[in-house]
Formats: structure tokens, C-alpha cells, sequence
């Protein structure tokens, strides 16, 4: 019981930290149809960016937030200079491949690659106990942080004006010109709130994974596995998604090890070759 | 535009037709003495790499870089940490290059990888990192020579001290899935067992794994020790997370040598106090040599020394001395051999330094434990094994019996 | 008349290339013949999939799976059971393309970025195989000692100009087989799907059936590449198969040019040749290529194939402008 108990909140709090990222990737990638093999360096940017605003400040939501705005001002570069170019996807790919090798390269430059880990911040330190359980706080407190953040982008998303304009945008871009929308700005901005979530992410996900190059392909492919489980577009999705991946995931190591991306994998291509456009997806 | 690019590619297209074509005639001229190094120097190991690298670069600026009044020239090559890369690496370090000698590698795959060809091709080459057992066991590479040590190599005494000296009966292993963390634990286990010990469950997780949750509830509570290896950002966060879920109460941490060594070892805190692990060096080993290594070294370097750089430090010295002993006449590829097969060294910084017929180093095996000392963290030596083989108190012959420790040998006891 | 000059220019280029790469081998040092041998291995792999991106529209993160398939299927037959070589080829050849056609069953009626991320998963299924499943696969030590084939005294592939020619026969031999593959009625079709499926489909095509059959052909060749790294290297490992693998033939594909066969063999070969020779010169040699992608994308968004050749026009239906891989959603 005990076992079952922590490992479902391992599932749960990994799934939370996957949905920071793949909430992101919903909209760059499912809302704004662009193959942003990037996103994933985001994550990483963001976890080491995180680390030296920490370094240099103390605190951990001061590193949370300046990580987070300066990857979404790369992001919005990318978008505004160069990405938004191509509504295609193999220029795409061609074009953010690029960036992420180059990403990995500079993060190697200004770090080194000693893999760092970024203390947990010392309110969030230690573990409670309930009966034989010790579970760590902090791994509780990233499981409320996704869910503010899902309630954070739902209220954006229906009750403010730049969420409606949004809308608009991607839901007929020429009209969304039509009544005075600045499509172009609008758009980057909206890539850049996924790198923002990307960037945010990395660092609330440092403590526990820690920083290191190599961490951006390692959970890019999970990243696109929610989006695509959960269905394109779709916050609900994005979140259901992210718990499904999360849970699979632990109790895939935890009891068949042998088989574990195999058990994860699996299933997420037959629900795909099923249904397609994901459970929460618009056809 | 168009027509402008086209030349561009046209131009490209003919520059690499001339490096093809010098690379094709270059003369074999006999004056440089040629060292290949190759390690992963971008990618997740990247840092690894370049402890290594850094190392031999010291060594190299330390000593002067001239042998028999020959140059000494350093190539290296990136291997990206992928088997694949490494093979086409070396390849181009030996048939483009003209190296004669190879030194470099950080994983135990690319390790096995690269034995037939250097075999084959007959290159003298160093291993002073890569730790497979059976390249000096039961797959014995005539043309590779192992500076560094064979992954069970500092377990076999380790085993003994856990039982003996720390006291411990029940312990669970949990260590990255591969050739390097079976040997390990392997080696480890078999000492232990014998000596009185159970080693209770055996957890492998997958090579580079950084998230230990799933791992950690099934831990058994019957224990009263942990083994663990691991390396990189792996055994930060192992170390880290450990504590997180209440376990480093309950349990004594062990650990094979790179679990808490020097590359990560500044990047954790007080969670690593009291592990006990166990390889043939520490940065902390107290001996002059040591220091005259360690302190210009974290001059040169910035950083402290690992036994990364450590171990490229001395395999260098050992290339090195060995084109002196043979008047740098390294083109006599059979006699530069033996020459880097008989040496022995009095004074490298991890102790005394031979190599056995087997081609496996006969050294010092330390019992170190992490502790703080001027604020800062370090792998104290509690306890020296002078003069450890790769066999330990076995009959090499009787050793050799059995088979190259593995995820499942030597098997659980009943 | 200026469609017959084009083919016949073809023709002699063709010719002119197979003379230049088969005297390569007198001409060229071991290691530039190693790494021309490992451009041809990968020219296989990038051709096979030109034929579902370049001519069937559907865009795959996952191809190299079945690579991955056959290397490890010859890596296990011939360490493990001693088969010999043909067994190894053959068995190779037979579970990759068998692969192909149990994932085919998943993956043939998406498109677009559905597509892409079903073969993404499914590539990370066979990697998760090569990695984890360590009693099959021995994880990630990777096996390594798989023999170079042998066919008897004068033909031994140990030799490395032997070996050469025998990759560069099966190179010729792919490249003509998909060729022709793509000019027959049934290759016609599949552009016709890449450019419409739905007006495909009225037409009373099978556009299924067309495209299923396009993800097997294309994971044939595929294997055929796999068994050829399996013996180029002697040695087999996770990161043959993992998602930068996929990425990396994705790339040489769209650099070449898609849709035009000779871009992506060229693609490759631009790859390979900048990995192997910038590492060389500086640590740095990521960024160097992270620059050229982004750079052949702004100036040559179709591919380096784009770029006018005098006689030689490779790329007639500007294809890219209207990818159908930006169809996926709404």
C-alpha cells in the first residue's frame, strides 16, 4: 500500500512537471501547428539560466521568473525573426534542429557540463511523514504549482482580452487582420508564452531532475507524446496527458524495468493509431 | 542570389575535394610523435571528457612535450559519448592522422567497441579510463594497455570492509544497467557475500537515469546498507533524493568510486557527508605526490582534480616515459608495446603504478568517505590497500573460471 | 524534347557519378574511403525515406527504426547463434520489413503532424527495446563482434576496399530499385497522394493501400541500410536507434531537397562529411552546424537541390511550397 501510495504521487508529481512543459508545446505546437524541436532546449535553458539567477540571488522565485521571461524572449526572437517565415514543417524542423544543437553548444560554453542541481528552496526542504510514508515536500509542492499554472493559462485563456484575441488568431487569421489584431505580434507573443512555460518548467524541474545537457532530447519526446495523447490545442488534454504519461511512466520502471519505454510507448502509438487526433482533440 | 550560391557550393564542393586529396597523399614524415586522444567532449559526458582532456594537456605543458628531441603532438577527437563516433573517431586518428598511440574513452561500451580494430589495425593504446573487466580478463586485447582499472578492481577489497570494518550484513545494490555498474556491484557483492554478508536485492536502473523516485520506495527495509553507482547528474541527484524520502536515516550509503567522485562532488552538499566509497584515487589522498599534482592542477584547470584528470595525468606520464625508455623510437610499434606493458612508476599521484601480465594496473585501492574539510567536500582515505590486482586474493587462473560479473552473476542467495 | 535531353543528362550523370565513386576507391586513403562508405550507408537510409517525405507526403520522426531493427538483427544472429551471413541478411531484411508492416497497420491512415509523432512513438518503442531490454539487446553495453562477411578468399570483407564495393554495389542497386519504384504507375500515384489524397480518392484510388505499402518499401530500404552499418562497424548500440538518430535522417533529407532522390543521398553526405571534418578543426563544430541548418533555411528553403544546375533540372513541381505535412490541423 505504502509503495502504491508514493508511487502514484511520483506519477503525479513527474506528470506535473510534464505538463509545464507540454502545456507549451500545446500551443506552439497544436494551437500555432509549428514542429518546434526546440522546446525541449527550452527546458534546459531555462533549468540553467534558473541556476545562475539563484547563484547570484537566493531566490528560488526570482530564478523561477527571470529564467522563465529570458527564454520567452528567445522564444519570441525565434518566432518573430525567423519561425513565423515558415508555415510549413520541414522548414521547421530543419531551422529549430539548428537552434537546439546550438543551444546545447553555448549551454556547454557558459556552464561547462558538470551537471548541476539546484538546491530546493529551503521552505520546500525536508519530507513529511504520515504513518510509514516519507515523502519529499517539494515533489507535493510542484503538483500544486501545475495546477495553478492550469488554472493561471484557463482563466487567460477565457476571461482576458488577450486570450480572446488569441483565439481569433488561430481560429481565422485573416479576420483576426480583419478587425485590427496584430497577428504577427500577437502570435510571437503566444510562442513565447510557451517558452515561458518551457524555461518555467526547467527550473521548478531542477531540483528534482537536475541540470545537465542532454536533458533537452531526453524529455522532448515525452513532451510530444502528452501533446499528442492528450490531443493537439487542448489544455485539458495537455493535462490528462501529462498525468497518463507521468504514472505509466513510474510504474513502468518501478515494476517492469525491463520493459519500461516499451510499456510506455506502446500504448501512447495504439491510442494514436485508434484515435488520432488524441482523446481531447478537435478532429 | 541564386547563381551567387551556386558558386558558393561549387567552391565548397572543390575545397572539399583538396582536403580529401591531401588527406590521401599526406607524407609520412618521422619527426612529431602523434597522440590521439579521443572522449566525449560535447553531449551529456561532455565535462568528463574534458576533465580528461585537461589532464593530459597538464601533464603534457608540465613535461614540455618534447621526447628524444621529437615533438609531441595531441590531436583530439569528439566521440559524442556514442560507440559509433568513437570507432569513426579513431579511425581517422590512425588512418588519417598517423597517431601512434591512442589514449582516451569514458564508457565501458565504446570500450568493447573499439578492441578489433586497434587489434587489428595494431596500435598501441592506452585505457586509462575505461573500466571494462574482460578486455584484461577474458577478452584479453593484445594492443590495449589499461593505465586506469577494472571496474571490479576496488569492490573486491570494498566488499571485505563493509563487512568487516563498517559492520553491515544486509545490502541492497542499485546501480546503472550496464557492463561497468554489473562489474562493480558484482565484485562488491562477491567479496561481501563471502565474507559473511547478503546482499539482499539488486536494483539496475537505466544507464543515466536522474529521477530516482520510482526507484527509492522499493528500497527493501530489511537492509541496513545501500550500494550505489551511478555518476554524472545521476548520482547528484541519487545522493540528493535519497535524503529527500528519508533514507539516509535508516541506511549506511555506499557507493563505487565514481558515485561521489571530485566531477560531481562539488555540485552536493551536506546530503553527501558519510558515504563510503572505494577506488584507487582520491583528489584527498595525503602523500606530497598528490599535492604537487592537485594543487597547480586546479590552477590549470579551475576546478579540482577528479580521477578523470587524474587518470590522463598519469596515463600521459606512462606514454611518455615509455617513448623514453625507447629512445622515441615509437615507429618499433611491438617494442613501444612492450615498453608500455614493463614500466613501472614509484610516484604517480594515485601511489605505486605496474601493470600485470594481464595488462591490468596493480595499485592502490582506497576506502574513502565524504567529508567536509575547509567548507569544502572531500573523499577522506579511512583506509589504504596497497597493491591491489584485478584479482584480489584469487588464483587468476581459478578466477577466470567464472564469468565476467553480470547483471545476474554472481546470482542472489537463497 | 527538352524532357528526353533532361533524362539523358540524368542518364550520364548517373554513369559519370558510379565511374567517379567506384575509381574513388583506388584514389582515396582507408579513412576518406571509411567515411565515403558510411555517406553511401547513410545515402541509403536518407533515400528511403525521401520515398514517404519527398514523394508520399508524410513526414516520419521515427525512420530509424527499422535501421535499427535490422542492424540489431544481424548484431544478435550473428554474435549470439552464429548464423552466417546470408541467415543475418536475410533475417534482417525479413524482421525489418516485417516490422514495417505491423507499425504500417498504425500509422497508414494519419497524416501530417499525426504522422509524425505516431512514428516518433514508435520509435521510441524500438529504442526503449535496444536500451532497457538488456537480456535481447544487452542494453546499453551495445554488442559488439559481429564479423565482417565473408565470401570466401578473394572477395573477404575484412578488407576495406572490398567492403566499400560491396556497400557501393548494394548502393547502385538500391538507388535504381527506388528509382524505378517511383516512376512506376504505382510511384505516380503516391505523388499524387502527396499533392492531394482526397482527389486521389475520388478518383477510386486505394490511398490506404498506396501509402501503407510506401511506409514498407520505405522501411525495407531502411533495414537495407541497417545491415550495412551493422557490418561497416562491428558493434551495435542504443544510440544507433535513438530520436536524434530519426532527426538526423529527417534533416539529411529536407537538406538535400525532398522529392528528389538525389538531394537527400547528397544531404547525407554533406552531414556526414561536415560532422567528421569540423570536429577536427574546432570543439565548437555544434554550433557551426546548428548554423548552416538555419542558414540552408533561409536561403535555400527547398534544399540544396533547389539550386539550379545548368541541364539539370531535378525538382519540376516546386512540391514544397504546399507540404502536405501543414494539413495536419486546424
Amino acid at each position: 500500500m505504502e509503495f502504491w501510495i508514493i508511487q502514484s504521487l511520483n506519477g503525479l508529481s513527474f506528470g506535473a512537471l510534464l505538463f509545464l512543459l507540454a502545456s507549451g508545446l500545446s500551443l506552439i505546437f497544436g494551437v500555432m501547428n509549428i514542429v518546434n524541436v526546440a522546446h525541449g532546449s527550452y527546458f534546459m535553458i531555462g533549468g540553467y539560466l534558473g541556476y545562475s539567477v539563484f547563484l547570484r540571488t537566493g531566490s528560488f522565485v526570482i530564478a523561477c521568473l527571470a529564467a522563465a521571461v529570458a527564454v520567452a524572449m528567445i522564444g519570441i526572437a525565434m518566432h518573430f525573426f525567423l519561425l513565423r517565415r515558415y508555415s510549413t514543417h520541414f522548414p521547421q524542423v530543419l531551422m529549430t534542429m539548428g537552434f537546439a544543437l546550438i543551444f546545447r553548444d553555448l549551454t556547454l560554453v557558459i556552464w561547462g557540463g558538470d551537471p548541476l542541481s539546484l538546491a530546493t528552496p529551503a521552505v520546500l526542504q525536508g519530507s513529511f511523514h504520515i504513518g510509514p510514508i516519507t515523502y519529499p515536500i517539494y515533489r507535493s509542492f510542484v503538483i500544486l504549482i501545475a495546477i495553478a499554472v492550469a488554472i493561471g493559462l484557463w482563466a487567460f485563456n477565457e476571461k482576458t482580452s488577450l486570450g480572446a484575441k488569441l483565439r481569433a488568431t488561430v481560429d481565422d487569421n485573416q479576420m483576426a487582420t480583419g478587425i485590427g489584431i496584430n497577428v504577427p505580434m500577437v502570435s510571437s507573443l503566444m510562442f513565447g508564452l510557451g517558452a515561458f512555460l518551457a524555461g518555467f518548467g526547467g527550473v521548478v524541474g531542477a531540483p528534482i531532475l537536475g541540470i545537465f545537457a542532454g536533458i533537452d532530447f531526453d524529455i522532448l519526446p515525452l513532451a510530444f507524446v502528452v501533446v499528442i495523447v492528450g490531443g493537439m490545442g487542448s489544455l485539458k488534454g495537455a493535462a490528462v496527458g501529462s498525468i497518463l504519461v507521468g504514472v505509466v511512466d513510474t510504474l513502468g520502471k518501478a515494476l517492469v524495468p525491463d520493459l519500461s519505454y516499451f510499456t510506455l510507448f506502446l500504448p501512447m502509438a495504439i491510442v494514436l493509431a485508434i484515435k488520432p487526433t488524441g482523446l481531447f482533440g478537435r478532429a | 542570389m541564386k547563381k551567387r550560391l551556386s558558386y558558393l557550393f561549387a567552391a565548397l564542393l572543390v575545397a572539399m575535394g583538396f582536403t580529401v586529396a591531401s588527406g590521401a597523399t599526406s607524407a609520412q614524415a618521422a619527426e612529431p610523435i602523434k597522440i590521439g586522444f579521443f572522449a566525449p567532449l560535447t553531449g551529456f559526458a561532455a565535462q568528463t571528457g574534458k576533465d580528461m582532456l585537461a589532464g593530459l594537456e597538464f601533464y603534457l605543458k608540465q613535461q614540455g612535450g618534447k621526447v628524444a628531441g621529437r615533438d609531441i603532438v595531441l590531436i583530439s577527437e569528439d566521440t559524442e559519448a556514442k560507440p559509433a563516433v568513437a570507432l569513426t573517431k579513431v579511425r581517422k586518428l590512425v588512418e588519417k592522422d598517423g597517431v601512434h598511440i591512442l589514449i582516451g574513452g569514458l564508457m565501458a561500451s565504446t570500450g568493447y567497441a573499439l578492441q578489433p580494430y586497434v587489434d587489428g589495425k595494431k596500435i598501441p593504446t592506452l585505457y586509462p579510463v575505461m573500466a571494462p573487466d574482460d578486455i584484461t580478463q577474458r577478452k584479453r586485447a593484445k594492443w590495449i594497455v589499461r593505465t586506469g582499472w577494472s571496474s571490479s578492481q576496488p569492490s573486491h577489497p570494498f566488499g571485505e570492509y563493509a563487512y568487516k570494518t563498517l559492520g553491515l550484513r544486509k545490502i541492497v545494490t542499485l546501480g546503472f544497467d550496464y557492463a561497468f555498474g554489473w562489474e562493480v556491484v558484482g565484485g562488491f557483492q562477491k567479496t561481501f557475500e563471502e565474507a559473511g554478508g547478503k546482499i539482499v536485492q539488486k536494483i539496475w536502473v537505466p544507464v543515466g537515469n536522474r529521477d530516482y523516485a520510482p526507484f527509492l520506495p522499493q528500497i527493501s527495509k530489511d537492509a541496513d546498507g545501500v550500494f550505489a553507482l551511478l555518476f554524472g547528474a545521476g548520482a547528484l541527484q541519487f545522493v540528493k533524493q535519497f535524503k529527500e524520502f528519508g533514507l539516509k536515516d535508516r541506511y549506511t550509503l555506499l557507493g563505487g568510486g565514481t558515485t561521489t567522485d571530485e566531477h560531481v562532488l562539488p555540485s552536493m552538499g551536506d546530503e553527501a557527508l558519510g558515504i563510503y566509497t572505494s577506488l584507487h584515487y582520491s583528489a584527498a589522498i595525503d602523500t606530497a605526490v598528490n599535492k604537487k599534482f592537485t594543487v597547480p592542477y586546479r590552477e590549470f584547470a579551475g576546478k579540482s582534480a577528479s580521477y578523470y584528470s587524474e587518470a590522463l595525468y598519469t596515463g600521459g606520464r606512462w606514454a611518455i616515459e615509455a617513448m623514453t625508455a625507447i629512445g622515441g623510437k615509437v615507429e618499433d610499434r611491438d617494442g613501444f608495446l612492450k615498453a608500455l606493458q614493463q614500466q613501472t612508476l614509484t610516484d604517480v599521484p594515485r601511489g605505486p603504478l605496474k601493470i600485470s601480465s594481464y595488462g591490468n594496473p596493480i595499485q592502490n585501492v582506497y576506502i574513502r568517505k565524504v567529508e567536509r574539510v575547509n567548507g569544502e567536500l572531500q573523499n577522506t582515505v579511512v583506509k589504504t590497500y596497497p597493491n591491489v590486482s584485478q584479482f584480489w586474493k584469487y588464483d587468476p587462473k581459478e578466477f577466470l573460471k567464472q564469468p565476467v560479473y553480470a547483471r545476474d552473476y554472481p546470482p542472489m542467495m537463497k | 524534347m527538352a524532357r528526353a535531353a533532361n533524362f539523358k543528362n540524368k542518364a550520364l550523370l548517373f554513369i559519370g557519378v558510379s565511374v567517379l565513386l567506384v575509381l574513388a576507391a583506388q584514389v582515396l586513403s582507408t579513412y576518406w574511403l571509411s567515411i565515403l562508405t558510411l555517406v553511401l550507408i547513410f545515402g541509403i537510409l536518407a533515400m528511403s525515406l525521401d520515398i514517404l517525405m519527398g514523394y508520399t507526403g508524410l513526414p516520419s520522426f521515427g525512420h530509424s527504426a527499422f535501421f535499427g531493427v535490422a542492424a540489431y538483427t544481424v548484431a544478435i544472429l550473428s554474435t549470439r547463434y552464429g548464423v552466417g551471413f546470408w541467415g543475418c541478411v536475410g533475417g534482417a531484411f525479413l524482421l525489418s520489413t516485417a516490422v514495417a508492416a505491423i507499425f504500417g497497420l498504425l500509422v497508414a491512415h494519419t497524416k501530417g503532424v499525426y504522422f509524425l509523432m505516431i512514428t516518433l512513438a514508435l520509435s521510441m518503442v524500438v529504442w526503449g527495446l535496444a536500451f532497457r531490454w538488456v537480456g535481447m539487446t544487452s542494453g546499453d553495453n551495445g554488442i559488439s563482434g559481429i564479423p565482417r562477411p565473408d565470401l570466401g578468399e578473394a572477395v573477404s570483407m575484412g578488407d576495406d576496399v572490398n567492403f566499400y564495393y560491396f556497400v557501393l554495389a548494394v548502393y547502385i542497386a538500391v538507388f535504381l530499385l527506388i528509382y524505378l519504384f517511383l516512376r512506376s504507375p504505382f510511384g505516380q500515384s503516391l505523388k499524387g497522394i502527396r499533392e492531394s489524397e482526397s482527389r486521389m480518392k475520388n478518383l477510386g484510388y486505394n490511398t490506404w493501400l498506396h501509402k501503407y505499402l510506401s511506409y514498407v518499401v520505405a522501411g525495407m530500404f531502411s533495414g537495407i541500410s541497417g545491415i550495412l552499418w551493422a557490418y561497416y562497424n562491428g558493434f551495435v548500440s542504443p544510440s544507433d536507434v535513438e530520436i536524434t538518430a530519426s532527426f538526423e535522417a529527417f534533416l539529411m533529407v529536407i537538406l538535400g531537397g525532398p522529392g528528389t532522390l538525389v538531394g537527400p543521398a547528397l544531404g547525407a553526405g554533406i552531414i556526414i562529411f561536415l560532422q567528421n571534418f569540423l570536429s577536427a578543426f574546432t570543439e565548437r563544430w555544434l554550433i557551426v552546424i546548428g548554423t548552416i541548418y538555419i542558414l540552408t533555411i533561409l536561403y535555400l528553403p527547398h534544399g540544396i537541390m533547389a539550386l539550379n544546375i545548368r541541364g539539370l533540372k531535378f525538382n519540376k513541381t516546386k512540391t514544397l511550397s504546399n507540404d502536405q505535412t501543414s494539413g495536419g490541423t486546424s
